[in-house]
């Protein structure tokens, strides 16, 4: 029996685990072509420090992927444990680029991740920097790849319900591919991962050069770090607006919700700087806002309406009554009355079957749905609005942060001035943690904003689970929290450790704190 | 291109292919974790023996991933029903697996003993665990597995994670734990010299013959009465997939009913049986390389004749044999199948290439003075 404790657990878990899981994905997106860049310098130089450069924020960069493999695994079965319907009801789409991301991308990845640690002394120059550029290709590519899947829930494009098989089936592998939700999301999502890494290396160079250590190799790190971060942080801002308006094209619930938008109002709506939204009484306190901002920025018009939660509700609650015929026409075609009649009832209606599934959270019978109980599912379409309001603007104002950070630090490494100014790296440090927030973030507004659907429009959450008791979930979700507790102390003591060490670890020799370490002159 | 029946016969070849290169490239690197602390007793040692593999089994590790992504594209039904039925099965599995990247990679960054060997123990855990449930899961499948379908398709498991843990399937527990770690053997063979060597060697006699002596007990269990299913009602294997749609009866001996049929299967196990006894015999004569190709023709042989004996069946249910799983009805739409067939064939034999590449480049014994010599870099 699934209860709605089941769905909140399981809820619960697929966020906690997913959330973990992207705590290492950006920065192995970002720092495996901060990797590249480095040795393409020391291929095209033949300076020493540059491979050391390469290697060092290479164990850094390894510390991290173990886990990053470590935590996807988890996400790969995940679907199948935890979301059986889920699985069986979209699997013949979602589940092919995730076997594609396997095939074309982790692949890739995995293997050439091994040669580029043992590959040294084994290859070439130019062997090794091609294994270098293959790993950070193929790490992108399974973003990509998920990203197209991830889209798909989102925006569920080229699939259509057969009521035979009782599940989606792609129609147009092709509209999957190019979904624009997917594309959006995927430039997106890796510059937010080129942001992370870039501000990894700076924050820890403008460490280094706070103590004097290593100074030449963290002035050239800083200088790289500080070029990549901002052609990063300027892309992530501009491409996170071409996100945004694809949210406006196809999620118009997610984006009133992070607006905070009650009402309708009139073209061009105004954007909402700050606010207390209050989801009881549907309204907004405090509000400061910008005439016309959020018109021009979600439509890219003056004359398109943003509309409001008042109307998307009043649209999902026509979208219900038309889902019931749907469902009903549904359960006869299952059952047995399978007739021309029959099927052009659910033709007509079957683009709102989702919504008519949406009732199965309170009645089993939804021809029997009270006026109240559509009301609510209504209410129900749209997510709450304070999480969404929050977390949206924390992201934004971090991504316009990190834009700054990186447009100083670039200025002052052209003027060959950054180690003077202290403030500067002292920022950079304290810095580090805030694109793994901003990210973070980003996935709140991206999945909490999709509820109540896993399937926008399509499935919803409550439906999606597997059969499974509350007690397993409550075993699973205490196992996962002990071990990645256990994981996440254990990384962060490694990264703690090698980073304190800096180019030492490397046992070359030639950096400070090594016993056997000797000043150039 | 191809009709929806050929399609689905061949998603049930490359689920086989997924499972044996699995089998044949995680498993020898899980074969290797499992013998980690016992043919390999000081640091050194140790360091020798992991980083056999050290390069290899991120990669390796994708045939498991991929193949659950396939399964999840080709066969959508078996995997929601599987994965969320062996729901405490597949959690030890991933919960065990935890232990690969992060012993891998962080045992040798620390110098602390009760640090390495910790982690040492995590990589045992790591590649024994899940070549002991995968068998268990196989084991369970060829008995079939309490669970029905709800009429939306809603897949619901009746059973207990414990009822898992019956006899037969524990033998095939047996049959699989011993084969990845003969198999693992051998190629530590390959890779080591000396004292490891030697002990790798013993390893391999003792688990091939094991491997032999398990496989050959489960299949007298399954000839002598073991009941298997058949598909009572009109098959049409070009039909939308409807696991609801048939009739499935239980019958004594129904597992053989293919062999019986087709003769030539026969030789399916025989390459088990013959892949097996070749490698031990190669192994005991210190021709590793080659004994590494027969114990692969031994998990092909293994593999394949559970998969021949089930056909059309993948995951028949015990407590409601109408809701079994088949080839024809747990399938993907006609569309997904072809997309995915030409993706595979595209991608399996680019990423072969470049896998049997890394393999060359990083071939040669890991040496005492290896692991000396990369003292910061290596596992």
């Amino acid at each position: 029996m699934i209860t709605q404790e089941v769905v909140d657990l399981s809820r619960l878990q697929f966020a906690a685990t997913a959330m973990y899981h992207f705590l290492f994905v950006p920065l192995t997106l970002g720092l495996s072509f901060l990797l590249a860049i480095m040795e393409t310098v020391y291929v095209m130089t033949g300076k020493e420090i540059y491979r050391d450069m390469t290697k060092f924020w290479g164990k850094l960069f390894g510390i991290n992927f173990a886990l990053g493999v470590t935590t996807g695994i988890t996400m790969e079965f995940q679907f199948g444990t935890n979301w059986a319907y889920y699985s069986h009801y979209v699997g013949d789409i979602f589940g092919a680029p995730l076997a594609i991301e396997g095939l074309m991308a982790f692949f890739l990845e995995s293997t050439f991740i091994g040669l580029f640690f043992f590959g040294w002394d084994k290859l070439s120059k130019r062997q090794h920097l091609t294994i270098t550029y293959l790993t950070a290709i193929g790490s992108n590519l399974s973003a990509l790849w998920i990203l197209i899947a991830n889209g798909w829930m989102q925006n569920p494009i080229g699939a259509e319900f057969s009521y035979v098989t009782m599940r989606m089936e792609m129609t147009s592998f092709k509209e999957l591919l190019f979904n624009p939700a997917a594309q959006a999301k995927f430039v997106h999502t890796v510059s937010a991962g080129y942001v992370t890494g870039a501000m990894f290396m700076l924050g820890i160079s403008s460490w280094y050069l706070l103590k004097g250590k290593h100074v030449e190799f963290a002035k050239r790190s800083f200088r790289i770090a500080a070029a990549f971060g901002f052609a990063s942080a300027l892309s992530v801002i501009v491409l996170g607006d071409e996100s945004g308006y694809a949210v406006t094209e196809h999620q118009q619930t997610k984006l009133a919700a992070m607006e905070g938008m009650w009402h309708t109002e009139p073209a061009p709506a105004p954007f909402t700087l700050f606010a207390i939204p209050d989801d009881e009484k549907r309204m907004n306190r405090a509000e400061i806002q910008i005439p016309y901002a959020l018109g021009l920025i979600a439509t890219r018009s003056t004359d398109k309406q943003v509309p409001g939660i008042d109307e998307l509700e009043v649209n999902a609650a026509k979208r219900i009554e038309r889902g019931i015929v749907a469902v009903k026409t549904l359960e006869k075609l299952r059952g047995g009355e399978d007739t021309q009649e029959n099927r052009d009832v659910f033709d007509k209606h079957k683009a709102d079957l989702g919504f008519g599934l949406l009732l199965k959270k309170y009645t089993a019978d939804v021809g029997a749905a009270t006026p109240q109980m559509i009301a609510q599912a209504a209410r129900d379409s749209i997510p709450k609005v304070a999480p969404m309001f929050w977390t949206f603007r924390i992201m934004v104002a971090l991504g316009f942060s990190f834009a700054l950070l990186f447009a100083l630090s670039f200025w002052y490494s052209a003027k060959n001035t950054f180690q003077n100014q202290r403030w500067l790296l002292r920022w950079a440090v304290w810095w580090i943690p805030m694109p793994w927030i901003a990210s973070e973030m980003g996935w709140f507004v991206a999945e909490y904003g999709r509820q109540p659907w896993t399937i926008y429009g399509v499935l919803p959450t409550h439906l999606s689970t597997s059969t499974i008791s509350a007690t397993s979930l409550y075993g699973s979700l205490a196992g996962f929290l002990f071990f990645y507790t256990g994981l996440l102390i254990v990384e962060m003591y490694l990264m703690f450790k090698y980073a304190r060490l800096g180019p030492a670890s490397l046992g070359t020799g030639r950096y400070e704190g090594e016993a056997n370490y000797q000043p150039a002159h | 291109m191809f009709d929806y029946e050929t399609l689905k016969v061949i998603w049930w070849l490359l689920v086989g292919v997924l499972l044996l290169g699995f089998a044949i490239m995680d498993g020898h690197d899980m074969g290797v974790g499992t013998l980690l602390p016992f043919v390999a007793k000081d640091d050194v040692e140790r360091r020798i023996v992991i980083n056999t593999v050290g390069p290899h089994w991120d990669g390796n590790q994708v045939w498991f991933i991929t193949g659950g992504g396939a399964i999840f594209a080709a066969w959508p039904l078996v995997y929601a029903t599987a994965f969320s039925g062996f729901y405490w099965a597949m959690l030890a599995v991933l919960w065990a697996l935890f232990f690969r990247p992060v012993g891998f990679d962080y045992r040798s960054k620390v110098a602390n003993t009760t640090w390495r060997t910790a982690w040492d123990w995590g990589l045992f855990i790591g590649g024994m665990v899940p070549a002991l449930i995968f068998g268990v899961a196989f084991g369970n499948l060829l008995l079939g597995v309490p669970f029905h379908f709800e009429d939306n398709l809603m897949p619901v498991y009746t059973g207990t994670f414990w009822a898992l843990l019956n006899p037969f399937a524990l033998l095939a527990g047996v049959v699989s734990l011993s084969m990845l770690t003969f198999h693992g053997a051998n190629f530590l063979m390959i890779r080591t010299e000396g004292t490891v060597y030697a002990r790798a060697k013993s390893a391999s006699i003792i688990f091939g013959v094991l491997m032999l002596v398990a496989f050959a007990a489960a299949g007298v269990w399954v000839s002598s009465g073991m009941s298997g299913y058949v598909i009572t009602s009109a098959v049409d294997p070009n039909a939308l997939p409807n696991p609801l749609a048939k009739t499935v009866e239980l019958q004594a001996g129904a597992w053989l009913v293919n062999f019986q049929k087709q003769p030539l299967l026969w030789l399916v196990p025989g390459a088990a049986f013959a892949g097996g006894l070749l490698a031990l015999l190669l192994a005991a004569k210190d021709r590793p390389g080659t004994a590494f190709v027969f114990s692969a023709i031994a998990e092909l042989g293994v593999i394949g004749t559970a998969g021949v004996a089930m056909f059309p069946f993948v995951m028949p249910s015990s407590s409601d044999p109408r809701s079994s799983l088949t080839v024809w009805d747990s399938v993907s739409s006609h569309l997904t199948l072809e997309i995915m067939f030409w993706a595979a064939l595209i991608f399996t034999p680019i990423i072969i290439v470049y896998t049997s590449w890394a393999y060359k480049v990083m071939s040669g014994k890991i040496t005492k003075a290896y692991i000396q010599s990369h003292e910061r870099s290596a596992y």
